[in-house]
């Protein structure tokens, strides 16, 4: 643990970088983001079991970019956010200084992306034991039952938004829950709006999503809406043996294409 | 009361299953009179948002149609479609919207005949599943009523 704060005391008083991305304890005793740019200030830093949300979210956001070289803490999750960003154009790895963290809080040995790509390749990309459980669960019901489930659930919503700005993948300055002409979504929370919304989330997300479940995470209601991009990631590993956040070099599952895709759907 | 007439919206692209719709007409085969025809440029410009609109606003059943593979008037418009809709049936059917409403063909410019099969087909299909009540009844839910049912 105070190897991390050394870390990045030495980061920020050596002028490496201009901002330290972490997490550390919230009056309420809950962990919440650090953004430490005075080296006096790195002793707030923590890591924990509570240490879950995906940091790689703020890393797009322009109040943050405007800092410059900036240091991260990164779990497994994150790493894999920082695959999917960086094949995307949306950071550049010479920007930033990764400090991965094993589980128990160790730091890892990760200079470059390369080696961020040999430790993901290593690690264990299932799914959380108990969201597998559930996607099970739920593809056991027949599908009317599952519609009046999903109804049930997504009545809940209240069109807060949190599960996009909770997600390092949802990045787009105009995301098309804006626009309005033509209104894609209706605007009111209602459950058909609702059910809209979150099949464009997903399926924008589609062949993206690294599964960090922090969409699901950041529901005031408790949607459990990361189910849906879980399951596509699943799909997704399935058919086109594509696991998302694996390489810096890889190219959208949906913006590519290969001719012998499998289907038996289309006459 | 009267029979049940289902309202068929079909998406289809220009250089293949229109021309193909064309062909159908000139060559005066009858085919189902359900079906709304949409042309697209291509099948890889359909969004899958165009389809739930097309529920929402009352369509019982859906034809999506483009080129064959290899004859996409762009080269892979209909490559990336078929991606798209393998993941977009794996997401409706999670969230149980029935896929049985939703059809999808490639139907080439000389194939009319085959675009009067899949039409009449497609249309006997809906017409045995009934009108789409579940999708209807969510879309009409007003929030208001949600909350009064909380």
């Amino acid at each position: 643990m105070s190897n991390l704060n050394t870390k990045a005391k030495e980061l920020l008083a050596s002028n490496t970088v201009k901002m330290f991305i972490g997490y550390e304890a919230g009056p309420t005793g809950l962990a919440r983001p650090a953004f430490i740019t005075d080296p006096e200030q790195t002793d707030r830093l923590i890591f924990d079991e509570r240490c879950k949300q995906n940091l790689a979210v703020y890393l797009t956001k322009q109040e943050v970019k405007e800092y410059g070289k900036i240091a991260i803490v990164a779990t497994l999750p994150v790493m894999r956010s920082l695959m999917v960003l960086a094949s995307e154009n949306q950071i550049s790895p010479e920007n930033l200084v990764v400090l991965g963290i094993s589980p128990d809080g160790n730091l890892l040995n990760i200079a470059d992306f390369s080696l961020m790509q040999t430790y993901i390749e290593k690690s264990d990309l299932s799914n959380p034991k108990g969201d597998e459980e559930k996607l099970a669960e739920l593809l056991k019901l027949s599908p009317a039952e599952r519609f009046e489930w999903w109804q049930n659930e997504l009545s809940k919503c209240i069109k807060c938004f949190a599960c996009r700005q909770a997600c390092p993948m949802c990045y787009c300055s105009r995301c098309t829950i804006e626009v309005n002409q033509p209104q894609w979504i209706p605007v009111q929370a209602n459950t058909h709006g609702n059910m809209d919304w979150h099949i464009l989330r997903a399926m924008h997300l589609a062949g993206r999503c690294i599964s960090c479940g922090e969409c699901g995470r950041a529901c005031p209601v408790g949607i459990p809406c990361h189910l849906l991009s879980m399951h596509l990631s699943n799909q997704v590993n399935r058919q086109f043996k594509v696991q998302a956040g694996t390489s810096d070099k890889m190219a959208s599952v949906l913006s590519t294409y290969d001719p012998n895709d499998k289907e038996s759907f289309i006459r | 009361m009267s029979e049940f007439e289902p309202k068929v919206v079909a998406f289809v692209c220009n250089w293949c299953t229109y021309a193909g719709a064309d062909l159908t007409g000139t060559s005066r085969i009858k085919y189902s009179s359900n079906v709304r025809i949409i042309r697209f440029p291509c099948t890889g410009r359909i969004d899958f948002m165009l389809l739930l609109k097309a529920f929402a606003n009352g369509a019982d059943g859906i034809i999506v149609s483009g080129c064959h593979p290899n004859d996409c008037h762009y080269t892979s418009g209909n490559f990336h479609a078929k991606r798209r809709w393998i993941i977009f049936r794996e997401l409706m059917d999670f969230m149980g919207i029935d896929m049985n409403r939703i059809t999808f063909s490639w139907v080439s410019a000389a194939e009319g005949a085959k675009w009067a099969e899949v039409v009449n087909t497609t249309v006997a299909r809906i017409r045995e599943l009934g009108p789409y009540v579940s999708y209807q009844e969510m879309v009409n839910k007003k929030v208001e009523e949600e909350i009064q049912n909380e």
